[in-house]
């Protein structure tokens, strides 16, 4: 029983990491579009035709 | 009916079109140019994956004509600073657009858009959010200017507008945000002190020792103490608002349960003595937050769709001064203005006709289909649109004292005058409160009598056994799920107030056009007068003749357009058309216009549906073409089972023409009335509501704004304008009128689990009460009691998430569920 008066504490941690982590995720804007961002992965670029080539130029 | 669908908007292809866009190596069938030119683009782009990924239609590209300089008015920098600023510190010089993108459908427009934008020069970085339709573009204004962005949505069909209403939409994300943070805090804390609280239930029931029991109460005061001073926040400030303005609502016994139950378990947790409720605070928290947020975020949606009355308007008109024309804001202009109107504009203030003479669309003012005919000395109002030739326009009014701002006051009035319900459960909580502190008081004063020692912890269980929690949940949890279940359906909800309100409504009223009907005119029948003409050659003659036109009539002939070309176009207002197609010269239009051509006597007009034209060349008529408005095909079906539900339904319309009777006919509704102002469809809808009536409108247009802001209930179809959305109760989003009798079905389903909860609720706390009042409740009981009945209550309500609505599908409908 005396491992709980140090697990505890160390799950309390744990739960103030998980809530600092949520916050940081809801303020940069993560759950504004819970739609999109989902199915962004799904849309892949190597379709025939379609060369990313203007991407790589884009992004700095 | 084995027609083929537009590749593009998946409406069907009208027989005789022969449009097409090569995708992914096959030919595809398009129903219109305007589909063939955004399918084109999109194509040429390079992103013709879109049409992989997508998992609904793309919206039908408005045909507008395609004058270059249509969008030049948003670089001006007056029209700029309403929707462009700096992109902020570290990013040069880079702007920031707000636009508000229509038709966005589905995630993979989302990433047609990214893509597309992306590639422009001077485009640095585009995000598009779908559930709010809003594109922010970071662009360099040295390189690229605002109206290209603008240019290049509209060419691959999505229908952009500068986002002026900013401030608000700024508010609303961190009205969600906040929330969503304290959901997330009351959900963390909410599991760790349950999991605590086990080992306490454990431990009162079969021994433990006092020192862990000690911490364990310690630590759960640790978890509880956020949950309940940031997540549960919300509550106690409604609660403080509410004693403020002299009313109980139902924030008042929660925040009374939340903070009495924590203030209680923290003496407990000090002074190592009664008991501690942490467990039961924070889950009941949570559950509350999860039905708010879930009723903030469908609001929001809706309301985000507006951008108000001055979305109606242009950003800029062309003003004369003294020969020269220039483009200037709106809101620059004033009365003596001259102002000039191509056709096709949307008229920027009140005025007077100066110079010409051409039709005018004033059917978002009015509801009235036709065109109505202007000359020199006639009024037009604001908001409504130029038809076939431009006209020269002296400003009368401007600004607020537009008839389109007299629209809004009416609508403000209509809203204050709307009849109030009191939601049943902050009925409940007047007297349940009331009840509850009495029993309390008497519990602690008898208790006083007998054993002054547990007087004060008898009164404190009363209170917390009695804790609203499964109360205050009824009626929320049942909102939540059926608004979930409605927005499946194709019902967009924007306030719980509908829910409450759609079993009680004894008459429906609808709008005519754009509600009942398509909005969209469509070629209803052809009547052939001369021998060698087939119905395909009428189709693409008068295509060709209507290829310039800006009538509404024109859009019947869409599809044709392309099959042959006329040339020598000439428009004679409020008459018809002229034009030569390969040498022979034709007209178009009203009886008298056509056959005047040849010197002969108008033939009789044929009876049946619709506007009648009449197509003539010089050998005298060719054919009738009727033109009108159709039928929803669910607008049947859709009124048989209202009234199968007991509603009364009626038809309400700004349109003069007999088309209203006909149509009331058409769709099965015996009771209408045409040629209704906004001022008498209001004075209707009050009269109705003064003979103690509950009414449900369902509309479209700006001219029904006032009557959907007054009356009980209001649905706005998704074509409606932007100000009839925003201030409906709900929105349909695929155009299927059966979806109203499911939602009033379901709307009483929620009625009756609403009661069934609220039953459970008062039953629970009937049976704890004298017995916490007589001190025969242990705490952990209590506990474990209101969590219990909490849950019944949530999963009960959970039911109307399955609900499937008793009338079946029938067979013009089942091609389209099965087609899922």
């Amino acid at each position: 029983m005396d491992s709980l008066y140090f697990l505890i504490p160390i799950a309390i941690l744990f739960i103030g990491t998980a809530v600092k982590l949520f916050f940081w995720a809801v303020n940069s804007g993560q759950y504004d579009d819970l739609e999109t961002e989902g199915r962004r992965i799904l849309f892949d670029e190597d379709a025939p035709g379609n060369t990313p080539a203007e991407e790589e130029g884009k992004d700095p | 009916m084995s027609s083929t669908a537009c590749f593009h908007c998946g409406l069907p292809v009208p027989a005789g079109s022969n449009h097409s866009v090569l995708i992914g190596g096959s030919a595809r069938p398009m129903c219109c140019p305007g589909c063939e030119a955004v399918a084109g683009a999109i194509v040429a782009g390079g992103l013709d994956n879109f049409y992989r990924y997508r998992d609904s239609r793309s919206e039908r590209p408005e045909e507008a004509p395609q004058r270059t300089d249509r969008w030049t008015a948003y670089d001006l920098a007056e029209v700029q600073q309403q929707y462009v600023r700096p992109a902020g510190e570290g990013s040069g010089n880079l702007e920031l657009a707000g636009l508000l993108v229509g038709g966005i459908s589905c995630a993979a427009c989302v990433w047609l858009i990214e893509k597309h934008l992306g590639r422009i020069d001077g485009v640095e970085k585009v995000s598009v959010n779908a559930s709010t339709q809003r594109a922010q573009i970071a662009f360099d204004p040295a390189v690229v200017q605002p109206s290209r962005l603008f240019a290049e949505l509209s060419r691959i069909g999505y229908r952009p507008a500068p986002a002026t209403a900013a401030n608000s939409e700024g508010l609303i994300q961190r009205e969600q945000r906040a929330a969503l943070r304290r959901l997330g805090v009351a959900g963390l804390g909410t599991m760790q002190v349950m999991m605590f609280a086990v080992a306490l239930y454990f431990g009162a029931s079969s021994g433990i020792e006092s020192a862990l029991e000690r911490y364990l109460r310690w630590v759960s005061l640790l978890v509880a103490t956020p949950v309940v001073l940031y997540a549960a926040r919300p509550f106690f400030t409604a609660a403080w608002r509410s004693l403020r303005g002299r009313s109980l609502s139902m924030d008042v016994p929660v925040s009374l349960a939340i903070g009495l139950a924590y203030a209680a378990s923290l003496y407990a947790t000090a002074f190592d003595t009664g008991e501690v409720y942490f467990e039961s605070i924070s889950m009941f928290t949570f559950f509350l937050l999860l039905g708010r947020t879930v009723e903030m975020r469908a609001r929001h949606r809706a309301g985000l769709a507006s951008g108000g009355l001055a979305q109606l308007l242009p950003l800029t008109a062309t003003k004369i001064d003294g020969g020269e024309t220039a483009s200037v804001p709106v809101a620059a202009l004033v009365p003596g203005d001259r102002v000039l109107l191509r056709p096709g504009d949307t008229i920027p203030a009140d005025g007077e006709v100066l110079e010409g003479e051409s039709g005018v669309d004033e059917s978002l003012l009015s509801g009235e289909s036709a065109m109505r005919p202007k000359n020199i000395g006639s009024r037009v109002f604001a908001g409504s649109v130029n038809g076939d030739s431009s006209l020269v326009v002296r400003v009368t009014a401007a600004g607020q004292s537009t008839r389109l701002s007299a629209i809004e006051r009416l609508v403000e009035r209509a809203q204050l005058e709307k009849p109030r319900q009191v939601a049943l459960a902050d009925r409940v909580a007047g007297w349940f409160v009331g009840l509850v502190l009495l029993a309390a008081l008497g519990a602690f004063a008898a208790w006083w009598q007998v054993d002054p020692d547990r007087a004060f912890w008898i009164a404190l269980s009363v209170l917390v056994v009695t804790c609203p929690c499964a109360l205050s949940l009824a009626t929320p949890a049942a909102l939540a799920a059926a608004t979930l279940r409605l927005q499946q359906t194709g019902l967009l909800v924007a306030g719980g107030r509908l829910l409450e309100t759609l079993p009680r409504i004894g008459r429906l009223v609808f709008d005519k056009t754009g509600t009942l009907t398509r909005g969209e005119p469509r070629l209803l029948q052809i009547l052939l007068l001369r021998d060698g003409w087939s119905e395909q050659r009428v189709k693409d003659t008068a295509a060709a003749l209507e290829s310039r036109s800006n009538h509404p009539l024109a859009r019947a002939f869409r599809p044709w357009r392309g099959n042959l070309q006329a040339t020598g176009l000439r428009v004679h207002t409020g008459r018809g058309l002229e034009g030569a197609i390969d040498g022979e010269r034709y007209r178009l239009g009203r009886a008298d216009f056509a056959a005047q051509f040849t010197a002969q006597a108008a033939p009789e007009i044929p009876a049946g549906a619709g506007q009648w034209l009449l197509l003539a060349d010089a050998g005298g008529p060719v054919a009738w073409i009727a033109v009108g408005d159709g039928l929803r095909p669910s607008a049947n079906e859709a009124v048989r089972q209202l009234q199968a539900q007991g509603l009364q339904v009626e038809l309400l319309s700004g349109d003069q023409s007999g088309e209203v009777a006909r149509l009331a006919g058409a769709a099965g509704i015996r009771h209408f009335r045409a040629g209704a102002s906004p001022e008498d469809k209001l004075a209707h809808l009050q009269r109705l509501q003064r003979d103690g009536e509950r009414v449900l409108m369902v509309g479209d247009g700006l001219n029904d704004v006032p009557v959907l802001s007054g009356a009980d209930a209001s649905v706005a179809m998704m074509s409606a304008a932007d100000l009839a959305q925003s201030r409906a109760d709900a929105i349909l989003l695929n155009g299927d009128l059966t979806v109203l009798p499911r939602a009033i079905a379901l709307a009483r389903k929620s009625r009756r689990i609403v009661r069934q909860n609220l039953a459970w609720a008062l039953g629970y706390n009937a049976l704890a009460l004298p017995l916490a009042v007589c001190g025969l409740v242990p705490p952990w009981a209590a506990a474990i009691g209101m969590s219990i009945s909490s849950l019944v209550v949530v999963l009960n309500a959970l039911r109307l998430s399955r609900h499937h609505s008793p009338p079946p599908p029938q067979a013009g409908e089942g091609s389209y569920i099965s087609g899922h």
